[in-house]
């Protein structure tokens, strides 16, 4: 979706070549800024932001323990911070920067070299602009994979995990589906992050989860500090989510309007299925199970967005609603690891499911990039599964490396068990959430 | 003197304070305490994984009174708190040696 003129070259039946050439041509033809488009994306880039430290902070701050809530948020905001720093000097670059051999970008470190008046070809927007919505997915793609490890990680491991993580990690990823790298070539559809940002921190966190090990209590009660905090979190998770996904279309036209109606759908009908099947199951209409629904429906229709109708997102609502209840309530209890906050059991499920359902579902008449399995083209289901392997192969090893690295930098990755038990509020921070007198 | 301790469901105690107050019972303690008889605790349920919570929240009120009125004040409570339905609490009464107020120096049944 970023780059409308790659993608629609490989529809194309033209050569590598030719699309090169149309390339080149585009770049060379003046560019002049859509004023409504840059509206559209300066306000959808601040509603991506709020995801972060406020919408993701809170989600996962309600479902730890009080005595880990501001540890927990302070994973979410220094992730987010510390993203938009490495983004502005290397991340954009290695990700959108010009394209080598389809692996990787670069033109220049710090931003240099991009005047306020350069325009990206997608959208007519300033390229700073681009480059600033693009660092707020970077920021909530690392934080959403501190749910799998909160309550046991050192604070400083964290922060330089999420620095080399964004450059080593997200930054080729996102250049492969979105920057002109290979899986753009391939065709893999991915409207606003299933595989870059979904897949890849669910993935990311169960890596991390699986190498840093259960908490001491993993098992106990372990009583989520506020759901009223969760719900507030996931709400405004679902407000940013609309720049996030409409955004994306990085213009104020028709498939933005579209891929916001279907986010919104998406999530509802997530909502309603994960708290159905959890009143089958537990006899209970959980608020936390409405909010975990809301997520999991706004990560499957994550990648379909601009691509599906709005029967298409209700279906794939449902099926996301169901499947991470199962990823939470089955998968995690069957093999026994401790994603603490569900980060893959909801971001990596769902972001597979919405990855694989973008390829079936894809409808030509919502957008000509992308035409699904229902509209005659079986092979983008393909070409969707090749991506969700990539990214997790990718991820997998990549984070593991990454996350020892930082585990080695800090002399090593966990608190101790004494401080585990006193809760990283203190020991971290030495501040308490609530000071109820 | 008795001292009359009475745990009760928390949302009882408006109700007890204003059949005491009926009383002349002039003055009590409250606490908010937590524990479990044969109600035992209840579960919770997060995401699938479901917790006991084995203390659940009481209110403990504290009365002393002269002997004589100790029959009166139980029944009053009993009457004033029941539910009818499991953890509808407990009461213990015990006896008290002495008794002072503070301010004006007062002893025994002239200081409750």
């Amino acid at each position: 979706m970023r780059n409308k003129l790659l993608a629609l070259a490989t529809l194309l039946p033209v050569s590598i070549f030719a699309a090169e050439e149309a390339a080149a041509e585009a770049a060379e033809k003046v560019l002049t800024l859509d004023v409504g488009n840059t509206a559209w994306v300066l306000t959808a880039t601040a509603l991506v932001m709020l995801m972060t430290p406020a919408g993701l902070a809170l989600f996962y701050g309600g479902m730890s323990r009080s005595k880990n809530l501001l540890n927990t948020i302070a994973m979410s905001v220094m992730g987010y911070i510390v993203a938009s720093i490495v983004w502005v000097i290397a991340g954009y670059t290695l990700a959108f920067g010009t394209d080598i051999n389809g692996v990787i970008g670069f033109d220049s470190l710090f931003m240099s070299g991009i005047k306020v008046t350069d325009i990206w070809a997608t959208g007519n927007i300033p390229v700073l602009l681009f480059a600033a919505f693009q660092m707020t997915f970077a920021g909530i793609t690392v934080a959403l994979a501190s749910g799998a490890i909160i309550e046991r990680l050192k604070f400083s491991t964290w922060m330089i995990f999420a620095a080399i993580w964004v450059l080593v990690v997200y930054a080729p990823i996102a250049h492969w589906v979105w920057g002109g790298g290979f899986l753009s070539t391939l065709g893999v559809l991915d409207f606003a992050g299933g595989t870059v940002v979904h897949i890849n921190a669910g993935v990311a966190g169960l890596v991390m989860c699986l190498m840093l090990g259960k908490r001491a209590d993993f098992g106990k009660a372990m009583f989520p500090s506020s759901v009223t905090l969760t719900v507030l979190g996931a709400s405004l998770l679902w407000f940013g989510w609309f720049g996030f996904n409409a955004g994306s279309e990085l213009g104020a036209d028709g498939i933005a309007a579209s891929a916001f109606l279907v986010t919104n759908t998406a999530a509802a009908i997530a909502a309603l299925a994960w708290m159905l099947v959890e009143y089958v199951t537990y006899k209970k209409f959980t608020l936390l199970g409405i909010a975990s629904g809301i997520v999991a429906g706004l990560v499957a229709i994550t990648p379909a967005a601009g691509f599906v109708d709005t029967s298409a997102a209700l279906i794939i609502g449902a099926i996301a609603g169901i499947v991470a209840f199962y990823g939470v309530n089955g998968l995690k209890k069957a093999l026994k690891y401790d994603d603490s906050l569900d980060a893959f059991g909801i971001h990596g499920i769902a972001g597979i499911w919405g990855a694989l359902a973008t390829g079936i579902f894809a409808n030509p008449e919502v957008n000509e990039l992308g035409k699904g399995l229902l509209y005659g083209n079986p092979d983008q289901v393909l070409i969707q599964v090749e991506g969700i392997v990539v990214t997790i192969v990718y991820t997998a090893i990549a984070t593991a490396i990454v996350f020892k690295i930082a585990s080695i930098l800090t002399a090593g990755a966990r608190v101790e068990a004494d401080e585990e038990s006193q809760g990283l509020d203190e020991v971290a921070h030495g501040e308490k959430s609530f000071n109820i007198r | 003197m008795k001292k009359i301790e009475s745990i009760i469901k928390p949302f009882k105690l408006e109700d007890v304070k204003d059949a005491l107050a009926e009383l002349d019972i002039t003055g009590m303690t409250v606490s908010e305490v937590k524990g479990y008889g044969r109600q035992q605790g209840h579960s919770e349920l997060y995401r699938g994984a479901e917790y006991v919570v084995d203390f659940l929240p009481k209110i403990k009120i504290e009365v002393v009174v002269v002997d004589e009125l100790v029959d009166k004040v139980i029944e009053v409570i009993v009457k004033s708190a029941r539910t009818g339905k499991i953890g509808d609490g407990k009461i213990f009464v015990s006896d008290v040696e002495k008794s002072v107020r503070i301010r004006t120096g007062e002893m025994d049944n002239e200081a409750i």
